[in-house]
């Protein structure tokens, strides 16, 4: 059985639809991906699950659970998390008190041991313990912000543009922890726009367009179809 | 000696000033050294202070806009000022009159806060400023209306005229628009100390620990609270209570200070004026709020001498302020010097923002 299965959601900004209807599954331990151009609804898509948004109509179950009408701050107990578009790590705070934020709704002692694991993900995060997150840079950030989702321990991970205004060297690094977290059984949903690094790593991957799903498949498969190699890899 | 942390250290540095500083106004105002105009004005100085700390809490650290606090002032004002002169007939101690006006304050003022703060709160964007606006009046039009008076078998209460309470040889203890009437005098300088000090220990404790930082971090960043599993509504309340709690403790200490209090005295211009204190001292920066509503509230007498262009002077003073704390060729002129002088003595800031960052 799916770990989380959207089934046909509809999600408006006001009059706007920004979501018409789509259905995807992602399973235990699988990469799953959602590309697509700016504006196809992929942020919309992972806002909507992760409960900041509520779809108008169709169903999202977690597990089996029916989860749309859950307030965002609730989903977390039950293990999803979103590490957010841009980042947003609160930048007054140090390295480590961002990761103790994380895991706000854990235990002392479990959220030492989940420190432990995040510095072993991200040792240059370790080295910065004590500095305040504002003065990082972008990657370190974006690593501040992953560890910061782990620190949940959560069943479903949900990334939202990880790559974004990265260097490539970066890109490649935080795609190497991807791979590694996949690696060690975690799920993960990520929303890219880098699809050829996105295609690269996913079991599955979705292709959104204006709020449509308009192909499916495995990575290698998407990565390889004409159509998408014209819009999305340049070629 | 361990190594203390920033906050910590910077925490007993401003209880140990505050100490300092009472001690000598104490002295100094048992001794008779300061005129009687000022030596009135102590204890409105400590029930301010409590308001710009309780301001501070909403506006500085949660970030949401109160253009009503001089409501929740008002509530417990009135509150405190019954169970005061209810509790005259139970016992002579004028200071646990006192204390028990202030407890009874908080807890009105505090229901008052989660009246307005339950439906506000859940919603993103400045309602809170124009609820809390519509509050103050709402508060201050509806006490003009309130007759309370008190004899052997309780308290009665109306909202017709006095001759409606059908008392048996009571007191009238709130007298409609003439306000509240025969007020026990029973507040001390010491207890407005006290509740200084707990009302500054309470912001310290809540925003240094792990509930401050959520706090803190709604503030400045509501999305990636949420996804960490934080309840923005829950802690939006939770301190928006507590600074309303805060508002209640002050008012009754403020109320309690007079013999008569009019509603009209906790209007909109006295909102806006620990609005002043808070945005003058830094928004969030507790201490100095804390000064901003000492001067202002002491500044309008000392300018009395100028008799018509008190107000002026006033005005004045506050754009000098402004000027000095915010220019950077005007600081350096006064307050880097200063820092220079007294560097040594005063602590570095906490790094990550405490309360006073």
């Amino acid at each position: 059985m799916a770990l989380l299965k959207v089934s046909d959601i509809h999600v408006s900004y006001g009059s706007i639809r920004a979501i018409k209807g789509i259905s995807f599954e992602v399973n235990e331990g699988e990469i799953v991906t959602l590309i697509g151009a700016n504006g196809a609804g992929k942020s919309t898509t992972l806002n909507t699950v992760s409960g900041l948004l509520r779809p108008t109509e169709g169903t999202i179950e977690f597990d089996g659970k029916v989860i749309n009408n859950l307030p965002a701050h609730k989903l977390i107990p039950l293990g999803i998390v979103l590490c957010p578009e841009g980042r947003r790590v609160f930048s007054h705070m140090t390295v480590e008190e961002n990761l103790d934020m994380g895991g706000y709704t854990k235990s002392k002692q479990e959220n030492k041991d989940s420190l432990e694991m995040v510095y072993e993900y991200f040792p240059r995060l370790k080295e910065r313990r004590s500095q305040s997150a504002g003065t990082l840079s972008g990657g370190e950030q974006q690593m501040l912000a992953m560890g910061r989702a782990l620190m949940s321990r959560p069943r479903l991970m949900m990334l939202d543009e990880p790559s974004m205004g990265l260097a490539p060297i970066l890109v490649d690094q935080i795609f190497d922890i991807i791979k590694t977290l996949h690696k060690n059984g975690s799920t993960i949903l990520l929303v890219e726009q880098n699809a050829s690094a996105a295609l690269k790593i996913a079991d599955r991957a979705y292709v959104l367009e204006t709020g449509h799903i308009t192909k499916s498949g495995t990575g290698q498969e998407l990565a390889q179809s004409d159509d998408i190699r014209k819009a999305y890899l340049g070629g | 000696m361990k190594k203390l942390k920033p906050t910590t250290r910077s925490n007993i540095f401003t209880y140990g000033a505050l100490l300092i500083i009472f001690t000598v106004v104490y002295i100094l105002n048992n001794g008779g050294v300061i005129s009687n105009n000022i030596s009135g004005l102590l204890i409105p100085i400590c029930a301010y202070v409590c308001m710009s700390i309780s301001l501070n809490l909403t506006v500085g650290i949660l970030g949401e806009l109160s253009l009503g606090h001089a409501g929740f002032m008002s509530v417990g004002a009135f509150s405190g000022v019954i169970a005061a002169s209810a509790l005259r007939n139970v016992t002579d101690n004028g200071t646990l009159q006192l204390i028990a006006a202030i407890a009874i304050g908080a807890v009105f003022a505090a229901i008052a806060g989660a009246i307005v703060g339950v439906p506000v709160l859940r919603l993103n964007g400045d309602y809170l400023a124009i609820v809390t606006l519509a509050f103050g009046e709402i508060i201050k039009n509806l006490l003009n209306n309130f007759y309370i008076g008190v004899d052997n078998s309780g308290l009665h209460f109306s909202m017709k005229d006095t001759a409606s309470l059908n008392m048996d040889k009571g007191t009238v203890i709130v007298n409609g628009p003439m306000g509240a009437v025969g007020i026990p005098k029973v507040s001390t300088l010491i207890v407005g100390f006290i509740l200084i000090l707990i009302c500054y220990a309470a912001t310290a404790n809540i925003t240094n620990s792990r509930t401050g930082r959520a706090i803190k971090a709604i503030r400045d960043n509501r999305i990636a609270v949420e996804s960490v599993g934080i309840s923005v509504a829950k802690y939006k309340l939770m301190t928006f209570v507590t600074s309303a709690a805060m508002a209640g403790m002050a008012g009754a200490l403020y109320a309690l200070n007079y013999t008569t209090i009019t509603p009209k005295k906790f209007d909109f211009n006295t909102s806006i004026l620990i609005l002043v204190f808070v945005v003058l001292g830094g928004i969030g920066n507790v201490r100095g709020g804390m000064i901003a509503a000492t001067v202002l509230v002491v500044l309008p007498e000392l300018l009395r001498a100028v008799k018509d262009y008190r107000m002026l002077m006033y005005a004045v003073v506050l754009i000098l302020v402004m000027i000095f704390t915010n220019n950077r060729k005007a600081r350096g002129l006064i307050i880097d010097p200063a820092k220079k002088l007294f560097g040594k003595l005063i602590p570095k800031r906490g790094k990550g923002g405490d309360a006073n960052g």
